[in-house]
């Protein structure tokens, strides 16, 4: 029961997250403030969906003993870790490529990377 | 040696199911065998018996990292942006600084680190090591090193060089 609640409320919390990742998609005005909701929002809100199951296969380990639970726990533990990992280099990817296509931010107080391109003549390689 | 020793446990961790046979672990050490010989030619990696990545006082640094400061950077900074997605107020632009990294895994776990925690990207990295970030929300137009990721950068380098 207490089990039961602990973990809703991690799910609800990744829950929360995660839609905040798509209200962003409308809120904001270009790609790359986009990518911050997009992407980073829902990697949080996946974070409390992982910590829920590694919590809840974790107690069903302890009081059960069937080795199928902590099985489970490794493999959850695993995607976290490359997601982890798996995340942040495909935001750069995505990023990089759509700067270079010429998707510029707009609007941008600053943007010190159309400079040295421009002092470079052309796109830094 | 450390894709060797990374590989074989990998696929322990990935094939165990309850109990461990010396079939498993004999084809974990053939495969992380075949692995590190291919991996050792790429660049940055030192050749097959390269031992620098196994020291136990960076990997216990790194530990830390992961489950102090940047486990405490990442969750204020999700709320900042979950605040300022609920808003809509921003201030967006690309900034650029140099981190002083000299090792490519060093600006590699940089970047990540600093793409990872919402409100910052890692748009480009130069041949020189200068990081160009797209920031959601500027304080000034030529933030140093701690506006735009706190104590990243020194513990970065505290692991890495």
């Amino acid at each position: 029961m207490i089990l039961g609640i602990f973990v809703g409320l991690l799910l609800l919390v990744s829950l929360f997250f995660n839609t905040l990742g798509v209200v962003s998609l409308y809120r904001f005005p270009d790609v790359f403030t986009r990518m911050h909701g997009a992407t980073k929002c829902p990697t949080f809100g996946t974070l409390f969906a992982v910590f829920a199951l590694l919590f809840y296969s974790f107690v069903r380990f302890m009081s059960s003993g069937e080795s199928r639970f902590l099985v489970l726990f490794i493999h959850v533990f695993i995607g976290g870790v490359v997601l982890l990992i798996s995340n942040p280099t495909g935001a750069h990817a995505l990023a990089r490529a759509a700067y270079r296509s010429g998707a510029l931010p707009e609007p941008a107080a600053v943007d010190a990377l159309e400079k040295t391109q421009k002092s470079k003549g052309g796109v830094t390689a | 040696m450390f894709v060797f020793v990374v590989s074989f446990f990998t696929y322990l961790l990935f094939s165990w199911s309850g109990s461990m046979s010396i079939q498993e672990v004999t084809i974990a050490f053939a495969l992380a065998v075949v692995i590190s010989f291919v991996s050792s030619g790429s660049p940055g990696s030192g050749g097959f018996w390269n031992t620098k990545g196994l020291s136990l006082r960076r990997w216990w640094d790194f530990l830390y990292y992961i489950f102090g400061p940047f486990a405490m950077g990442l969750a204020q900074a999700n709320w900042d942006v979950a605040k300022r997605v609920i808003s809509g107020r921003i201030n967006p632009g690309i900034v650029k600084f140099d981190p002083h990294l000299k090792t490519s895994h060093g600006r590699m776990m940089l970047a990540n680190s600093i793409t990872l925690t919402p409100g910052t990207l890692t748009v480009d990295v130069d041949d020189n090591g200068v990081f160009y970030i797209h920031a959601l929300n500027l304080t000034s137009l030529t933030p140093t090193e701690e506006d735009i990721c706190g104590v990243f950068g020194q513990w970065t380098r505290r692991i890495t060089e």
